[in-house]
C-alpha cells in the first residue's frame, strides 16, 4: 500500500519496474527494494523456515536478520531488504537453505 | 588488492562525518556502505533534531543527511561504494568486501568501523510471523520507500525510537492500535509521548506483548500487565485488533565485524550491551583500527555525527597528518559532545563510558 498522503513528505509518481513474484507478472516502482515492492502488494510471507515449515517476512530493513532472504533469479539467499528493485527480476519464496550452482 | 589510506565501514552519521575531516586532512579514503543509499538511518528520519547547530538543529534528518552527503560527492580522493557489505576483516587491516556479486579486498592503513547498530528483538510466542516488524525497519518502509507495512499497528516500546515511529505511522496514515511498554514510565522524552496522547494513541504501561495471534501473518497481538518484578499478572490479558507489532526495544551496537579481528569487546548495558572497548581516541584494542557511533554505544544520530568527527581527526593525528585545524575542531566537537550528553539520557551514556574505562584498566 503506497502512501499517497504525508504531511512531511512527498512522493512523487515514479516509473513503474515490471517483475515476476512465483511466476506472476507483478509491478513495483522504481527506488523500491525488492522488499517494499511485495509489501507494497500485501505480500508477507518472503521465505520459510527451514525446520518447522514457518512463514518468515520483512523484520529489520537494513540487512542484518535474514528474515526476507529469497531466491531472485535463481539465486539464493538475496536480502531482499536492501536489494534494489530491476526490471524482470524472478523472485521466489525460498524454502530451504539455497543451493549453491 | 585495492590499497588506500584509510578505509570508513559505514556511511551512516559517524561514517559520513569521518570520511569528511579525513580527506580535509589529505587522506585517500575509501567509504563502504552495504546499503544502497547513504546517509544511514537519517534517511528515514523525518523529525526535526535537537542539539546545536553543530548537530544540525531543528533541521530534518534525512535533510541532515544530505548535508553530510554533498559535500563528499565527486570529491577526488574519497571513492563511494555503496551496495557493499563487509564480509570479513583481517588484522593486517584487510577489509573484504562483497559488491554486486565482485569480491573485492582493500587494504588501508587504517580503519573506521562506524557499523552503527541493530534493533533487539523480544522473546514471545509467534514472534516469527510476518508482520512482526523492527520499529526502524516499518521507519524504512514508510518513510523511504512510502510504504504502508500494515494498517494498523501495535508498538512495543515507548522510548523515543517507538514513540517517534509511532507518530510518524500516524503521519503515514496506520493506525496506532497501543504503545505498550514494560517498566512503570515512559521512556522516551515526554513531548513526543504527549503529543501521541492528544492524538488519542493509547500509552500503556507496565505492559507487554504475550503473543501474536495469526495464521501466515500477524493477526491480533495478545497484551498482558505486569507487576513490579516484571512478571505476568494473571487474568489481565486482553487481545488487541492488529497486522502489524512493532518491536521497539532497544538497539545493539553492530560490533561483530571487529570481533573478528579479536578487538577486546566488553558488556556495558548502559552502551547497549557488548561493544568494542575504544581509548579516548576512539582507537580499540588493535593498533590502527578505530570504532564511532552506535557501533561503540547506543545514542542519538547527533551524538554519531560528532564522535565521527572526533574520530577522522584522531585516525589523523594516529596516521601523523593532522587536519590542519585539529585542535580547534577537536575541542568544538568535544564541548558539542559533552552538551549533548548533560541531557537526562546522556547521564547513562556517562555511566556507560566510566564502564568501559574500567573494563580498559582492567584488562
Amino acid at each position: 500500500m503506497r502512501i499517497e498522503k504525508h504531511p512531511i513528505l512527498s512522493f512523487t509518481e515514479k516509473k513503474d519496474i515490471p517483475f515476476t513474484f512465483e511466476g506472476q507478472e507483478v509491478m513495483g516502482k522504481e527506488g523500491d527494494t525488492i522488499a517494499s515492492a511485495l509489501i507494497n502488494l500485501g505480500i508477507t510471507t518472503f521465505s520459510h523456515s527451514i525446520v518447522l515449515d514457518r512463514p518468515r517476512g520483512f523484520y529489520c530493513a537494513i540487512g542484518n536478520c535474514s528474515s526476507c532472504q529469497m531466491t531472485v533469479n535463481n539465486r539464493p539467499n538475496v536480502k531482499t531488504c536492501i536489494t534494489t528493485l530491476e526490471p524482470n527480476m524472478e523472485v521466489f519464496v525460498q524454502k530451504d537453505k539455497g543451493v549453491f550452482k | 588488492m585495492i590499497q588506500t589510506d584509510v578505509l570508513v565501514i559505514g556511511g551512516g552519521p559517524s561514517g559520513l562525518c569521518a570520511a569528511q575531516l579525513l580527506i580535509e586532512s589529505g587522506f585517500k579514503v575509501i567509504l563502504v556502505d552495504r546499503s544502497p543509499v547513504l546517509g544511514g538511518q537519517l534517511v528515514k528520519q523525518t523529525h526535526k533534531f535537537f542539539g546545536s547547530k553543530e548537530q544540525h538543529a531543528k533541521t530534518r534528518g534525512f535533510d541532515i543527511a544530505n548535508l553530510l552527503i554533498d559535500p563528499l560527492l565527486n570529491h577526488p580522493d574519497l571513492e563511494i561504494w555503496t551496495g557493499a557489505t563487509v564480509l570479513g576483516l583481517y588484522p593486517d587491516l584487510v577489509a573484504t568486501i562483497n559488491q554486486n556479486e565482485q569480491y573485492h579486498k582493500i587494504q588501508a592503513q587504517a580503519i573506521v568501523v562506524a557499523s552503527g547498530a541493530s534493533e533487539k528483538f523480544l522473546a514471545f510466542e509467534n514472534n516469527d510471523l510476518p508482520g512482526v516488524y523492527g520499529a526502524g525497519a516499518v521507519q524504512t518502509l514508510m518513510n523511504q520507500y512510502g510504504v504502508r507495512p500494515a494498517d494498523k499497528i501495535v508498538m512495543v516500546g515507548s522510548g523515543n525510537i517507538g514513540l517517534i515511529v509511532s507518530y510518524q505511522c500516524l503521519q503515514a496514515g496506520i493506525q496506532v492500535q497501543a504503545i505498550v511498554e514494560a517498566a512503570p514510565q515512559i521512556g522516551g522524552y515526554k513531548v513526543h509521548a504527549s503529543k501521541l496522547a492528544r492524538l488519542g494513541v493509547p500509552i500503556y504501561t507496565q505492559k507487554t506483548v504475550k503473543k501474536a495471534i495469526g495464521k501466515d501473518k500477524v493477526e491480533a497481538c495478545e497484551i498482558v500487565s505486569l507487576d513490579d518484578q516484571f512478571k505476568e499478572i494473571p487474568g489481565t490479558s486482553e487481545v488487541i485488533e492488529t497486522d502489524g507489532i512493532c518491536i521497539s526495544v532497544g538497539l545493539s551496537p553492530s560490533y561483530q565485524l571487529l570481533d573478528m579481528i579479536d578487538a577486546k569487546l566488553g558488556y556495558v548495558p548502559e552502551l547497549g550491551g557488548t561493544i568494542p572497548l575504544i581509548d579516548d581516541n576512539y582507537m580499540t584494542s588493535v593498533n590502527h583500527v578505530f570504532a564511532c557511533g552506535d557501533g561503540v554505544g547506543i545514542e542519538e544520530a547527533s551524538a554519531a555525527m560528532m564522535e565521527g568527527y572526533l574520530t577522522g581527526l584522531a585516525v589523523a593525528r594516529h596516521l601523523n597528518q593532522p587536519h590542519p585545524e585539529n585542535e580547534q575542531l577537536m575541542k568544538q566537537y568535544t564541548n558539542a559532545l559533552n552538551t549533548l550528553r548533560e541531557g537526562p539520557f546522556g547521564y547513562k551514556t556517562n555511566v556507560g563510558i566510566e564502564k568501559m574505562k574500567e573494563l580498559i584498566r582492567r584488562a
